[in-house]
C-alpha cells in the first residue's frame, strides 16, 4: 500500500526519530512511503488556544497535502484527534460546504501509526526487538478521543525481549495538554509530579506512548530530575530490530 | 452587571501548593472515584442510559418555551404558583418578598446551586433573613463563611479536625471529638430546633416534571425531607433547564443521577412533592423560574449542551486538574469542568475568559457525563469566544500581548510550507546559545513557563523532511 506520512511539525521539527522509525517499520511491512511535503501544522495548538481563524489557511494547506492520499498516517495521535475531531467543527464554524466534504474524506482515510497497523492492517507483530523494561502510558487524545484502545500494547506484546510493566494510574492525564503547559504550569507540573511517580514506581526505564507531545512534557520532567528514565515514541520500538537494535 | 472574575492561572499555583487541601481532595475524589466506577460498570445499559439521558435534556431545551408553560400550567392546577424571574437580582426579590410576607426572619434551606448563583442568601440577609442550610457540609461552609469548592461535597476541601474546631466555635459545643457521628451529632441538635421551628422551606429542583408538576430533590441526609415538609411554606427556586417532560423520564435520571454522583444506586432520600394538599406538609407553595442567561446559552449551538447538566459532579471527581487546585481556584459559583464551561456562559466570556482554559481538554470529564455533555469541545468552543473576544474588544495591551502576537505570527509562518522551512532553519541556528549537552533548561518570555520545570530537547541538526529530501535523492 502506498502510505502517506502526516508528519506533524513538531515530529519533523523536533523529534524526527520517531518519523524515520515509522518509515522503517512501514517499509519493513512492504508498504511504499510517500512524503508530501507541501504540509506543514495541522492547527491543534492555535485550535487549542482558541485562535480558530488561524487555523483555516492550516486546514486548508492540510487538505491540500493529502488530496490525492490514499491512506494517511501519523505517529501522532493528538494531531490526527485534531483532524478527526475538530477539522468537522472548524469546516462548520468558519469554512464552507465544500471544505466540510473534503474533510470528511480526509478523515476516512487517516490513521494513527498503531491503530493503523492493528486495527486496519490486522498486524500486531512487526518483528521488533527491544530488551528493555518499559512502561506505556495511554495517552488521551489517543484513548479518549481517537479510542485506539489497547493497539499499542498489542504490539509492544508482541516485541520480542521487551519487559512490559503496566502503569498505575496509566489513564490519568500527564498534564501537557499544549499550551495549558505553559499558561498553567503549576497545575500541568503537579499533574506530571504524579505520572511520573507512577513511571517510577516501575521501575522501568523507558516510558513510551503513541504520542511525542505528551512524551516531550513527561521526558521534560524525568530529565530534569535527573531519574535516567527516558521516553521514547512507540514507533522507535517497533522499529528495533535485532539486526539494528534501537539504541536509546 | 456581572463582575470579573480572577484569572484561574493567578490563582491556581497558590491552591496547588496548599498541601492539606491536596491531601484531602486526592483522598476523597480517589475514593469517588473507584466507588463511581463499581456502581456503573454493574450497569449492562449504561451508554444506552447516557444516550438515553442526552436525548430527552435534548428534547426539552429544543422545546423549552413550550415545556414550560406545561410546567406552568401542572404546577398552577395542583395548587402552587409560578413566579417568572430574568435575572438573579428579580429571583432573589420574589423569593425575599414572599419571605417577609409571612413575616420570617429565618428560613431553612435544602442545598441549592440555583440559590448559590443567585447568591439568595446575601439578598435575604440584606433584608433581614437568616437562611439557614441545613445540608451538612453547606452548613459548615456558611459557618466558615467560607464559599462552597465542590458542586455536590461543598466542603471536600476541609477534613475533620478543622470542621470540629469550627462547631466548638460556632456551634457552642465545646466537647467535640472530630469522630464523624460525633460532628454530625452536634449539627443535628442545632439543625433539629430550626426545623421544627423555622415557617419558611426554601430548595432547589433536581428535576421538575412538566406533565404533573412534580418537583423532585435527591439527597443523602434528610435534611431536605424536613425541609420540604415541616414549615408552612416551601418555596423552589429552580433554573429553567432543570425540567423533564414525564413523570417516566425518571426511569433514566433516577438511575444515572445517584451513580455519577454519590456513587450509590440509589440516593438515600427521594423526595417528590405536586402542590399543595390540605393537612399535609406546606399548605403554600411557590415555583421561582430562573433564565439569568440561559437562555443566551441556548442561542449558542455549541454551548448549549451545557444545559444538559444534572449537577451530579461526576466531571470534578475525575478532573485531575480539579483534583490539584481545589474549587476555590476557578472562583466560581460552579467549579471544576462544568463550571469552566458554564460560568463563561452565564456571566459572559470577558468576565471569565480563563475558566475555558483551567483543563487540560484530556477528555476524563465528557467519557462520565451522564448526559453526555462533549466537555472537551465547549473548552475549545469557548476559548474560541475568548479570543475572538479579545480581537474585537481586547485592550492594547491584550492585543500585544506575547502569546496573541506569537500565535498570529506563527499561524502565517504555517500557513506555508517555504516559511515553515526557513522557521525551522532558524530555529535551529537560534537555539545556540540556550543549548547545554542537548537540552535547553532555560526559554525566554512567554516559553519560560515550560522550562520552570522541565528540559527540553534541543532541535535536531537536520529534520525528517531533510533527511528524507536526502535519501531519496540517493535513491
Amino acid at each position: 500500500m502506498k502510505v502517506s506520512l502526516f508528519l506533524s511539525c513538531y515530529h519533523d521539527t523536533l523529534f524526527p526519530e520517531a518519523l524515520k522509525s515509522t518509515v522503517k517499520v512501514l517499509e519493513r511491512l512492504g508498504h511504499t512511503i510517500d512524503v508530501p511535503m507541501q504540509q506543514t501544522c495541522c492547527g491543534q495548538m492555535h485550535f487549542n488556544t482558541g485562535y480558530q481563524t488561524e487555523c483555516m489557511p492550516l486546514l486548508d494547506n492540510m487538505l491540500a497535502a493529502f488530496k490525492e492520499a490514499e491512506v494517511v498516517v501519523s505517529p501522532s495521535a493528538s494531531c490526527v484527534g485534531m483532524m478527526r475531531e475538530y477539522y468537522p467543527y472548524l469546516a462548520e464554524q468558519h469554512g464552507t460546504h465544500a471544505q466540510a466534504e473534503a474533510v470528511a474524506a480526509l478523515n476516512a482515510k487517516t490513521f494513527e501509526l498503531s491503530d493503523f497497523l492493528v486495527n486496519k492492517l490486522g498486524v500486531e507483530d512487526v518483528g521488533a526487538y527491544y530488551p528493555h523494561r518499559v512502561t506505556f502510558h495511554p495517552t488521551c487524545h489517543s484513548t479518549r478521543m481517537l479510542k485506539i484502545g489497547d493497539a499499542p500494547l498489542k504490539l509492544l506484546r508482541n516485541v520480542k525481549g521487551i519487559d512490559l510493566v503496566e502503569l498505575g494510574a496509566k489513564e490519568e492525564c500527564c498534564g501537557f495538554g499544549g499550551t495549558f503547559s505553559l499558561k498553567n504550569a503549576d497545575t500541568s507540573m503537579a499533574m506530571l509530579s504524579s505520572k511520573i511517580k507512577n513511571i517510577m514506581n516501575t521501575g522501568a526505564e523507558i516510558c513510551t506512548a503513541a504520542d511525542t507531545s505528551c512524551l516531550m512534557h513527561i521526558g521534560g520532567g524525568l530529565h530534569r530530575l535527573r531519574t535516567g528514565i527516558k521516553t521514547l515514541h512507540l514507533a522507535e520500538i517497533l522499529a528495533s530490530t535485532e539486526e539494528h537494535a534501537h539504541v536509546s | 452587571m456581572s463582575v470579573k472574575l480572577p484569572m484561574f492561572e493567578k490563582t491556581a499555583p497558590e491552591n496547588v501548593q496548599n498541601s492539606q487541601l491536596r491531601r484531602n481532595l486526592g483522598k476523597v475524589t480517589g475514593a469517588i472515584r473507584v466507588k463511581r466506577a463499581r456502581v456503573v460498570d454493574e450497569m449492562p445499559d449504561w451508554e444506552a442510559l447516557r444516550d438515553a439521558g442526552y436525548a430527552l435534556k435534548t428534547k426539552v431545551l429544543r422545546n423549552l418555551d413550550t415545556y414550560l408553560l406545561e410546567l406552568e400550567t401542572s404546577v398552577t392546577r395542583v395548587g402552587g404558583k409560578v413566579h417568572w424571574a430574568q435575572s438573579a437580582q428579580e429571583a432573589n426579590q420574589i423569593v425575599t418578598d414572599l419571605v417577609k410576607s409571612h413575616g420570617a426572619t429565618e428560613v431553612i434551606k435544602v442545598k441549592s446551586m440555583t440559590t448559590e448563583e443567585t447568591r439568595l442568601n446575601d439578598a435575604l440577609a440584606a433584608s433581614g433573613i437568616k437562611a439557614i442550610e441545613t445540608d451538612l457540609a453547606e452548613l459548615i461552609i456558611k459557618l466558615a463563611n467560607e464559599e462552597s469548592s465542590h458542586i455536590l461535597v461543598p466542603a471536600i476541601h476541609k477534613n475533620r479536625s478543622e470542621i470540629r474546631e469550627l462547631f466548638i466555635r460556632t456551634l457552642g459545643e465545646p466537647d467535640l471529638t472530630d469522630e464523624p457521628a460525633n460532628l454530625a451529632g452536634a449539627a443535628r441538635r442545632y439543625l433539629r430546633k430550626k426545623f421544627l421551628t423555622v415557617p419558611v422551606g426554601i430548595s432547589g429542583a433536581n428535576f421538575a416534571v412538566a406533565e404533573t408538576g412534580t418537583i423532585a430533590v435527591v439527597e443523602s441526609e434528610g435534611n431536605g425531607r424536613m425541609c420540604t415538609t415541616l414549615p408552612k411554606v416551601l418555596i423552589t427556586m429552580m433554573g429553567i433547564e432543570k425540567i423533564i417532560p414525564t413523570w417516566q423520564d425518571f426511569e433514566v435520571f433516577m438511575q444515572t443521577l445517584p451513580r455519577s454522583s454519590t456513587a450509590e444506586r440509589m440516593n438515600p432520600y427521594n423526595s417528590f412533592w405536586t402542590g399543595v394538599h390540605e393537612g399535609d406538609g406546606p399548605q403554600e407553595f411557590h415555583l421561582v423560574l430562573v433564565d439569568n442567561g440561559r437562555t443566551e446559552v441556548l442561542k449558542d449551538e455549541i454551548g448549549r449542551q451545557t444545559l444538559n447538566c444534572i449537577r451530579c459532579s461526576a466531571c470534578l471527581n475525575v478532573c485531575p486538574v480539579y483534583e490539584r487546585t481545589g474549587g476555590h481556584a476557578y472562583h466560581s459559583v460552579y467549579p471544576g469542568p462544568i463550571g469552566a464551561i458554564l460560568t463563561p456562559q452565564l456571566i459572559g466570556i470577558e468576565n471569565a475568559s480563563s475558566l475555558p482554559y483551567a483543563s487540560s481538554l484530556c477528555g476524563a470529564c465528557y467519557e462520565v457525563c451522564p448526559v453526555k455533555i462533549n466537555i472537551p469541545e465547549v473548552l475549545v468552543h469557548l476559548r474560541g469566544r475568548a479570543i475572538k473576544y479579545k480581537k474585537d474588544h481586547g485592550t492594547l495591551k491584550d492585543k500585544l500581548s506575547p502569546e496573541h502576537l506569537g500565535m498570529q505570527a506563527v499561524a502565517k509562518v504555517f500557513a506555508n510550507q517555504s516559511r515553515y522551512e526557513s522557521a525551522q532553519k532558524l530555529a535551529r541556528m537560534g537555539q545556540g546559545v540556550l543549548a547545554k549537552e542537548g537540552y535547553i533548561s532555560s526559554l525566554p518570555g512567554y516559553l519560560s513557563g515550560w522550562t520552570a520545570m522541565r528540559d527540553l530537547k534541543t532541535l535536531p541538526q537536520e529534520s525528517f523532511r531533510d533527511w528524507w529530501r536526502k535519501r531519496e535523492g540517493q535513491k
